[in-house]
């Protein structure tokens, strides 16, 4: 039971950082419609950032804004010298303008930092485990849930509350009327990306001590993430929080407990590599089953 | 005027094909024997990417998940061809084989049935959805082939030697690179057929505007389907071939980058063109062969031009050569 309880919370560790990741690609394309497969270069310079400056300062409260104003950054300059431009482009110019903005990412971060992973300590502060009373913790995993939680939350009440999300939320349906009413609307978009690039940023600043910093990183958290925006419907922040949680919780306990559960039918090595497969393919069969039932995904969004 | 044009159309192709015809003799003669692997690995991928070229530009399909196919078809030549040198049955039915065109009707048939099934899922969808899922289902038979230990897993397969045909001296890359060809020159043939069939213009029909086709009566999901099938097989041919070649297979084939440099190969050669796609595989690889001689990290050239491309002309040399 407590085991079942601990890889749960493993997987919603997992899963809000996939929202952090897919709220704002799915704000990106549900705005500006622009698919954005550079989104996983903004998640690994963020992590890049924080790493270089914890390591340089010993200093993990100084790698958070390191990470953050980076990544936000980085994420406004991109969107005003390339993406910017191809707004009015179809999909496929998108994909290769951004395909090519991975390379250059991926290579620069080579260049700076070489192939070789960077690891970075958890902050001494955050390390050791909580008692939950069934079980213990690790802090550093709980703060993540926390801080996940808390930016979704802060997110909904920012496009639900305030008036940048109002902004937000009409130059999604009613991008014309918007610019008719007097709203910079390239600004608004470059706000947007840049937020987009915040929570990215974000994520990647924390994952940094949990996995190894390295190039390539964002790709493949890129993937797992169009699998949650497909599973939670394109353009939907709360279809994203929902298919984030979903994405994290299965993937987690399938290779937690599939191992397990094979064993019990077959020898162990063969149960192990079957489980391995299965469980790394376990999402992808969910999202297979979602667009089956319902293709447009759970939240469908209105873009 | 338009018949200058029209010569030049027909000559530019012809001359193009004796410089290949050629061309393992003026590498013996340059006495840069690598050339002529080079050539072969351009004109694989140059299969592969006018295979993605029938989804992408008749089809109107943006699939970034090709490499998938690319992956099965290699995968199911090294298979066969594994088996049939250890002399033992896969799945315990099957006989081994170490002759390419069975391996090549095997590498088809996987493919395609992976393209039907991933198709008929991700056509439920279309546009950006559409480009995800297709990454996604290729990201998932990555992580299958990598868990696949039977057959070398992350180590991939190697394999003892090149599959036989008609008694040729495979082992030689000069012959294997005139079998190469002579699959492409095959395909291309196909794909001029299929573009001006029935099937052909009712796909450009669906491509321009879905609506119309559906109120004619076309039953456009199945025609898409079927161009996203036909797509995914030639991609496995190509894997077939490039598992021969490199005598090794590895779940690094199917790495998404590889679907990418397919798209990039369509829209530099002029995707929706018959020879467009593997012009532009041949300019893209021998692109990529100077830049690395050049330096190690040249994907930080090469990315920023592709951006660049994609901004300045609005996708493709082909596109500007229409404009001028």
């Amino acid at each position: 039971m407590a085991l079942v309880l601990e890889q749960a919370l493993n997987g919603v560790q997992l899963g809000v950082m996939l929202f952090l990741l897919a709220a704002g690609l799915t704000l990106v394309f549900g705005i500006m419609g622009v698919i954005n497969l550079a989104h996983g270069s903004l998640y690994m310079v963020g992590a890049y950032a924080a790493a270089a400056a914890a390591k340089f300062t010993g200093s993990f409260l100084l790698a958070i804004p390191a990470g953050l104003a980076a990544a936000a950054l980085t994420g406004m300059v991109v969107e005003y010298v390339v993406v910017r431009k191809l707004y009015a482009r179809d999909h496929l110019d998108q994909v290769l303008a951004t395909f090519g903005l991975i390379l250059f990412f991926n290579q620069s971060i080579v260049l700076l930092f070489g192939r070789q992973p960077m690891f970075v300590q958890i902050p001494p502060a955050l390390s050791g485990a909580v008692n939950l009373g069934l079980f213990a913790y690790p802090v550093y995993r709980l703060c993540i849930i926390v801080a996940g939680l808390l930016t979704a939350g802060g997110l909904f009440w920012l496009i639900q509350r305030t008036r940048l999300g109002m902004l937000v939320r009409a130059g999604a349906t009613h991008r014309d009327v918007v610019q008719a009413l007097g709203v910079d609307i390239r600004m608004l978009y470059t706000v947007v990306f840049g937020l987009g690039a915040l929570l990215a940023g974000f994520a990647g600043l924390m994952a940094g001590p949990l996995l190894s910093v390295q190039v390539g990183m964002g790709e493949q958290i890129l993937i797992l993430t169009f699998v949650v925006v497909v599973i939670g419907g394109l353009g939907s922040v709360a279809g994203a929080f929902w298919g984030a949680l979903l994405v994290g919780v299965v993937d987690t306990s399938l290779r937690a407990f599939l191992p397990q559960i094979m064993r019990l039918m077959m020898n162990n090595s063969e149960a192990d590599a079957l489980a391995s497969g299965v469980s790394a393919m376990g999402v992808y069969l969910v999202m297979a089953i979602v667009l089956l039932v319902r293709p447009k995904g759970l939240f469908p969004g209105h873009a | 005027m338009r018949d200058t044009q029209k010569h030049i159309r027909i000559a530019l192709p012809v001359a193009a094909l004796a410089l290949l015809v050629a061309l393992p003799f003026l590498a013996q003669l340059a006495g840069q024997p690598a050339l002529v692997t080079l050539a072969t690995r351009m004109m694989i991928l140059g299969l592969a990417a006018s295979a993605l070229n029938i989804a992408l530009g008749f089809g109107g399909l943006i699939s970034l998940g090709h490499a998938a196919f690319y992956g099965v078809g290699a995968y199911a030549a090294g298979i066969l061809t594994t088996h049939a040198a250890e002399g033992t049955l896969f799945l315990g039915l099957i006989p081994g084989s170490d002759q390419l065109l069975v391996n090549m009707a095997a590498a088809l048939l996987a493919s395609g049935l992976a393209a039907a099934i991933i198709g008929a899922l991700a056509l439920r969808t279309s546009g950006i959805q559409f480009i995800m899922i297709t990454l996604a289902f290729a990201q998932m038979l990555f992580f299958f082939f990598v868990a696949l230990k039977a057959y070398g897993g992350d180590d991939g397969l190697s394999l003892r030697r090149r599959n036989q045909l008609f008694g040729l001296n495979m082992r030689d890359d000069a012959t294997f690179f005139y079998v190469t060809l002579v699959v492409l020159l095959a395909w291309l043939g196909i794909c001029a057929r299929l573009l001006h069939s029935r099937f052909g213009l009712i796909l450009g029909g669906i491509r321009q505007s879905e609506r119309r086709m559906q109120a004619v009566g076309v039953d456009t999901f199945r025609y898409r389907w079927l161009a996203f099938v036909i797509s995914g097989m030639g991609a496995g041919l190509a894997g077939a071939l490039m598992a021969n070649l490199g005598r090794f297979v590895s779940p690094d084939m199917m790495h998404w980058t590889t679907s990418g440099e397919l798209l990039i190969m369509n829209v530099l050669g002029g995707a929706g063109t018959i020879l467009g796609p593997a012009i532009g595989a041949f300019a893209l690889i021998g692109f990529e062969a100077v830049l690395a001689g050049w330096t190690e990290h040249w994907q930080i050239i090469l990315g920023p031009l592709l951006v660049l491309m994609v901004l300045a002309f609005r996708g493709g040399l082909a596109r500007i050569g229409r404009r001028a």
